[in-house]
């Protein structure tokens, strides 16, 4: 009795941070989102200046750790505007994850038949609006598979906010088992939780996967 | 330019780096004129095409459309778009719409159309190529016959004043080129002006206006039906309709 209650504290304990993290990766994927179609199409349709830009974003933010984003956005970047941790990280973690992003929108772009662009300009559509109606809504359903497991990336990443003193999972976790002296219970249940996020993340996207599955 | 006439090509050029594909190709089409273009591939009738609604940029040359010079450098290409249908070979439908989004979103997203009426008109289009009853399906729930009528359901749709039609049933089998080209003699009975890049000798025979032979990116001859494939007057044809002739395409 005396263990099954102790496991049903840390989880309690735990909760709190659940949320935190469940937010943390809400934010950074739908920044990462906005940012990886934007950079995608930039470099797939862009002028020989925008598809640099976007070029180097992806390049540049994929070949620095993370953690290392986290640290310039908190320590640089919010002592000049106002972030709290929270923030800092979420928008970190959305910057970095807009680079992965990126390459997942054009590796999509470039798969959408030539043909799909063509017959749009050919109905009177400008370059714009054939990139919004036609392109992307296919792109964005080839995308599904790479983009899953994006989101898990995203979620076990999200941890590295610790780092600033977000009080997501982890950090919690943490502190569970410097007060009760039983890491594998604190940092147990905090794996316990990852997985289940982890799990219905994904079984959520191969749904929706399957629901708008283009016939081709 | 007379009255009739509603697209003029004048000295068309157009080269890929050091290829001549178009090596001036003059043609004048008149209002609800059917022309039928043959001649070996890679001689430029798609290109010429391409030229046309400007998918292609030509190099040198002007054409026409009604009383645009739609070459002229500040034309407005998406305006000019809208008033040439085209038809793919690969029949390029838009894979995430059924055939009825197809036909209705250049309604919608160009010409500004309302949904309810965008819906109606497209309906209706469906019902001249007679898909109406398969407005629901997707593309890949289609035949090949069936995607290229929604293709040229979707052309139809923008009103055009011209179509065009790129090898139209190249790509089908060849029990289903019928149904695809009786959508077309139709169109072709409706008054529609119409230029069509084909193989099919027998539908150039019967519902050709003018059949025109190109060949090394210029129209080596052109003429009506009868006399084109009667009396052939260039070396070339006569060599080109012999090859033809001998094909299983002809019926």
């Amino acid at each position: 009795m005396e263990g099954f209650n102790n496991i049903l504290t840390m989880f309690r304990f735990l909760l709190p941070g659940l949320w935190v993290t469940l937010s943390v990766t809400a934010i950074a994927l739908v920044l990462g989102f906005g940012l990886g179609t934007v950079m995608a199409v930039a470099r797939v349709y862009g002028g020989p200046l925008s598809s640099r830009l976007a070029a180097a974003y992806s390049i540049i933010v994929r070949a620095v750790p993370v953690v290392v984003i986290i640290f310039i956005l908190f320590f640089v970047i919010a002592a000049f505007v106002d972030l709290s941790p929270f923030l800092s990280g979420a928008l970190a973690l959305g910057f970095a994850s807009g680079a992965y992003q990126t390459e997942i929108f054009r590796g999509a772009i470039l798969s959408v038949p030539r043909g799909q662009m063509v017959a749009a300009r050919a109905i009177g559509m400008n370059r714009l609006k054939a990139i919004r109606s036609i392109v992307l809504p296919q792109a964005i359903r080839i995308a599904i598979p790479a983009w899953s497991n994006e989101v898990t990336l995203v979620l076990k990443d999200s941890t590295l906010v610790f780092v600033i003193g977000v009080p997501e999972i982890l950090r919690r976790a943490q502190y569970a088992s410097a007060r009760t002296l039983e890491p594998f219970l604190a940092f147990g249940a905090a794996a316990v939780l990852y997985l289940l996020m982890t799990f219905l993340a994904s079984r959520l996207l191969d749904v929706i996967e399957q629901r708008t599955k283009l016939m081709m | 330019m007379n009255d009739r006439t509603i697209l003029r090509i004048d000295k068309l050029h157009k080269s890929f780096g050091s290829t001549d594909v178009l090596r001036g190709v003059y043609l004048d089409v008149g209002l609800q004129e059917v022309i039928v273009i043959v001649g070996p591939s890679g001689t430029g009738k798609s290109t010429l095409l391409q030229c046309i609604n400007l998918l292609t940029k030509p190099t040198g040359g002007s054409i026409w459309l009604e009383e645009t010079e739609i070459t002229a450098p500040r034309a407005d290409v998406d305006r000019i778009r809208q008033r040439i249908g085209m038809v793919f070979q690969e029949f390029n439908l838009f894979n995430h719409l059924t055939a009825l989004g197809n036909v209705t979103i250049g309604m919608t997203k160009v010409l500004g159309m309302k949904s309810n009426e965008a819906r109606e008109k497209g309906m209706s289009e469906l019902e001249r190529v007679g898909l109406s009853e398969h407005a629901a399906k997707y593309p890949a729930q289609l035949s090949g016959g069936q995607k290229q009528r929604v293709g040229i359901a979707r052309a139809l749709g923008m009103d055009p004043h011209i179509m065009l039609f790129d090898e139209p049933t190249s790509a089908l089998d060849p029990e289903l080129t019928g149904e695809v080209l009786n959508v077309m003699r139709k169109l072709a009975v409706e008054g529609m002006t119409m230029l069509v890049v084909s193989h099919e000798m027998a539908f150039a025979r019967e519902v050709a206006d003018r059949v025109v032979f190109m060949e090394n990116g210029v129209i080596v001859e052109e003429g009506p039906p009868d006399e084109f494939f009667a009396t052939p007057r260039s070396e070339r044809t006569r060599e080109f309709l012999r090859i033809i002739g001998s094909s299983p395409g002809e019926r």
